[in-house]
């Protein structure tokens, strides 16, 4: 985990061992990840543990992308159910007809509905449809959003005042929509994933071991995105927006592109958890868990790599157990875990290490770690960011993008 | 901005060679390039901040603008690029650039710094140059890593003088280098007129005038301005100068014409030289800890 773009060589560079070196860190401990969740879990779990775990993997795949758009690219994404559910309600939509048969009607329309299958359901019919529309549907209606919002400079807290808001509305749009989302049960009882039948555990297995690989390639990806030069821009575009524009960059594409590839992994994430957990209803896209998405974040580390993902799960794990035993204490705990990460630890558990490290090497202090310019100083009256958490986060973050 | 000397690291020093790699430009290129600037007008909620300047700026010319806090200096600066709402006409190498978005008004060939050096702190400084000279780059170059330093990146290290902290990140950099490191950046993003706000404050003596040098270089080749306070840097490098005074031009001329202007006196030495009203926050005395 490390953020390339400040790996700066120290002076003693050439005296670091091959093992210290970021490039081998990385793809060291992605190694380490592959083995573990392809060959370690999947012997030492009970096919329900496995499960769970691979609920536990499509929260994440939403994680790495929050990582890339909030740690990397600044932008407070309060609103990822959006996205996450219309993956999720998309392939639901696919296995709901698939079971009904070729031409048939899914059940809960001929029982609230008046058993006719709308225009609209109609497309999902195709396997090859449902993909591309997972892949894309997200990912174009998170750049119609982001071109709309970030063109207009909608930053910081009012952009996460805003995606929360269309997340709360998308939950109530389903809810309303009962004759054909569902409604507030949402859609669930799927027999089968493109053919596989899903009351077979081995299916379930194959499941477990498609939503590992999945993750596996959107860390590499986020990775392989972090250290491009489109990673650098991201990163400056957060830090100060401004100055990138009068480098003749618009901001807002840059924005856009993280934004949707984030909605995309969301989107995918979803569209696994359907066949995964067997529904997907509001509860699962509406306000609640938006936050709950970023809290995991928050906790493992926002602007490293592996951090997310380790949040998101930790996170998960740490709900399925002590909901069970304490059902209405979870959110109260989520609150307070995520209240103390930000108060104590801004930058996740993942930096955990760099703070140790630099406490124990009594760090050699730069000039640099005299009080940074305001992000906003940049003259004196450039737009103003107000108030804006994603701001000082940055700030915050200035340390963790640097040991990571 | 204070004076606070920062001493320039073992290796530092600008490197005025160099510079011939990064603005390598034949000569009839820019020949057409000026800045013209007729009746801008920057009005604040009813505040008038500029009021009706006239500026015409010719390339080879290094041009100062001076004036008390407040004066509308800055504002000037934004509004040619598209930061401050402006009205009247500027025109660059017969471009107009009022109305147009700031990223595309750079695209017409306009770099600025800001009066707070604003260089990205957590990238290196040869990342900070690359993604300066990057504007053009396409999508696919952009989605790839950067294996080779583009040459005029390489240049601009030299030209002033950071390649032996080109992998440090630039919030480590001392205050003049972070200035320094921004006119590398106007360098390699192919800026053919330069907006400069108060780029030697707090700098040391000696940094001073190897920027001054540097600039009047720079000013050979392409359209320079100036914002500056320094009257002792205005003297040693100064082409011309406007001065500003509550939004208006005082005057305009050499450093002697100006200089012998008795309302540039006036205003320097008599009671406005404290700028007026709402001002003093641009320029006051803020502690800058580097
Ligand atoms: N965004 C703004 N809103 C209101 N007043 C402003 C704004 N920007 C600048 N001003 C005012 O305009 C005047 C000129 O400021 P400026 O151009 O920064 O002066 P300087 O010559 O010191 O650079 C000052 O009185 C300042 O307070
Ligand atoms: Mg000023």
């Amino acid at each position: 985990m490390s953020a390339p773009a400040t790996t700066a060589p120290a002076p003693n560079a050439a005296a670091r061992p091959w093992w210290r070196h970021p490039r081998v860190r990385v793809w060291g401990g992605f190694a380490l990840a592959a083995a573990v969740l392809l060959g370690v879990a999947p012997v030492v779990l009970s096919d329900f543990r496995l499960n769970l775990l691979a609920k536990f993997l499509c929260l994440a795949m939403v994680a790495v992308g929050i990582g890339l758009a909030w740690g990397r690219g600044g932008m407070l994404v309060l609103g990822q159910g959006v996205f996450f559910g219309l993956g999720g309600y998309l392939m639901a939509m696919h296995m709901k007809l698939a079971d009904a048969g070729p031409g048939g009607v899914p059940d809960f329309m001929l029982l609230y509905g008046d058993g006719v299958v709308p225009a609209w359901w109609e497309p999902l019919r195709d396997p090859v449809v449902t993909v591309l529309a997972i892949l894309l549907v997200p990912a174009g209606v998170a750049t119609l959003l982001g071109l709309a919002v970030f063109r207009r400079r909608v930053r910081g807290a009012y952009f996460a005042i805003l995606s929360q808001a269309l997340a709360a509305a998308f939950a109530i749009l389903l809810v309303g929509q009962q004759k054909v989302t569902g409604g507030t049960n949402g859609l669930n009882g799927f027999r089968s994933f493109f053919g596989y039948d899903l009351a077979d555990p081995v299916n379930k297995r194959m499941l477990y071991y498609v939503a590992a690989g999945v993750l596996l390639v959107m860390v590499a990806v986020v990775r392989l995105l972090m250290v491009s030069r489109f990673g650098e821009l991201l990163v400056a575009v957060r830090d100060q927006e401004n100055r990138v524009r009068f480098l003749g960059y618009d901001p807002a594409n840059v924005k856009v592109v993280a934004y949707a590839v984030a909605a995309c992994f969301a989107g995918v994430g979803g569209a696994l958890f359907a066949p995964v957990v067997g529904i997907v209803s509001p509860a699962d896209v509406g306000v609640i868990p938006s936050i709950g998405f970023l809290v995991g974040v928050a906790i493992g580390g926002r602007a490293t790599l592996l951090g997310p993902v380790l949040g998101a799960i930790a996170v998960s794990w740490a709900q399925t157990g002590l909901s069970e035993q304490f059902p209405s204490f979870w959110t109260y705990f989520q609150g307070a875990l995520f209240i103390l990460v930000v108060a104590f630890l801004p930058n996740g558990f993942a930096t955990l290490g760099g703070l140790w490290r630099r406490r124990r090497g009594a760090a050699v202090p730069g000039p640099g770690d005299a009080p940074a310019d305001p992000p906003a100083g940049t003259s004196a009256h450039a737009d103003d960011p107000g108030p804006d958490p994603a701001q000082d986060a940055a700030t915050a973050a200035r340390t963790a993008g640097r040991h990571a | 901005m204070t004076e606070q000397p920062t001493a320039p690291p073992d290796a530092g020093g600008l490197d005025p060679q160099a510079l011939e790699a990064v603005i390598a430009a034949p000569g009839s290129r820019f020949r057409h390039d000026y800045l013209e600037v007729r009746g801008l007008r920057v009005v604040f909620d009813g505040f008038v901040a500029v009021d009706g300047v006239d500026l015409t700026v010719t390339q080879g010319d290094l041009r100062f603008l001076i004036g008390p806090n407040g004066a509308g200096k800055t504002t000037i600066v934004d509004a040619i690029t598209g930061l401050a709402p402006a009205t009247g006409s500027v025109q660059f190498g017969r471009v107009d650039l009022l109305g147009r978005p700031s990223h595309r008004i750079v695209r017409a060939g306009v770099g600025r710094t800001f009066q707070t050096a604003s260089v990205f702190d957590e990238l290196t400084v040869l990342q900070n140059l690359d993604i300066a000279a990057g504007a053009g780059r396409g999508p696919l170059t952009l989605l790839r890593r950067r294996h080779v330093v583009p040459p005029e990146v390489e240049a601009a290290l030299e030209t002033v003088g950071l390649a032996h902290v080109r992998d440090l990140p630039a919030g480590v950099l001392a205050h003049g280098q972070k200035q320094w490191l921004e006119i590398g950046m106007l360098l390699v993003q192919d800026a053919r007129l330069l907006l400069l706000d108060e780029p030697v404050a707090g700098m040391s003596q000696a940094e001073r005038e190897e920027t001054g040098l540097l600039l009047q270089r720079i000013g050979e080749q392409r359209t320079v301005v100036v914002v500056e306070h320094d009257m002792e840097f205005l003297r040693a490098f100064a082409a011309s100068v406007t001065v500003l005074h509550q939004g208006r031009v005082l005057s305009e001329g050499t450093v002697a014409q100006v200089q012998a202007d008795p309302r540039v006196v006036e205003v320097y030495l008599g009671s406005g030289a404290h700028g007026r009203g709402r001002a003093a926050r641009a320029g006051g005395p803020s502690t800058e800890v580097e």
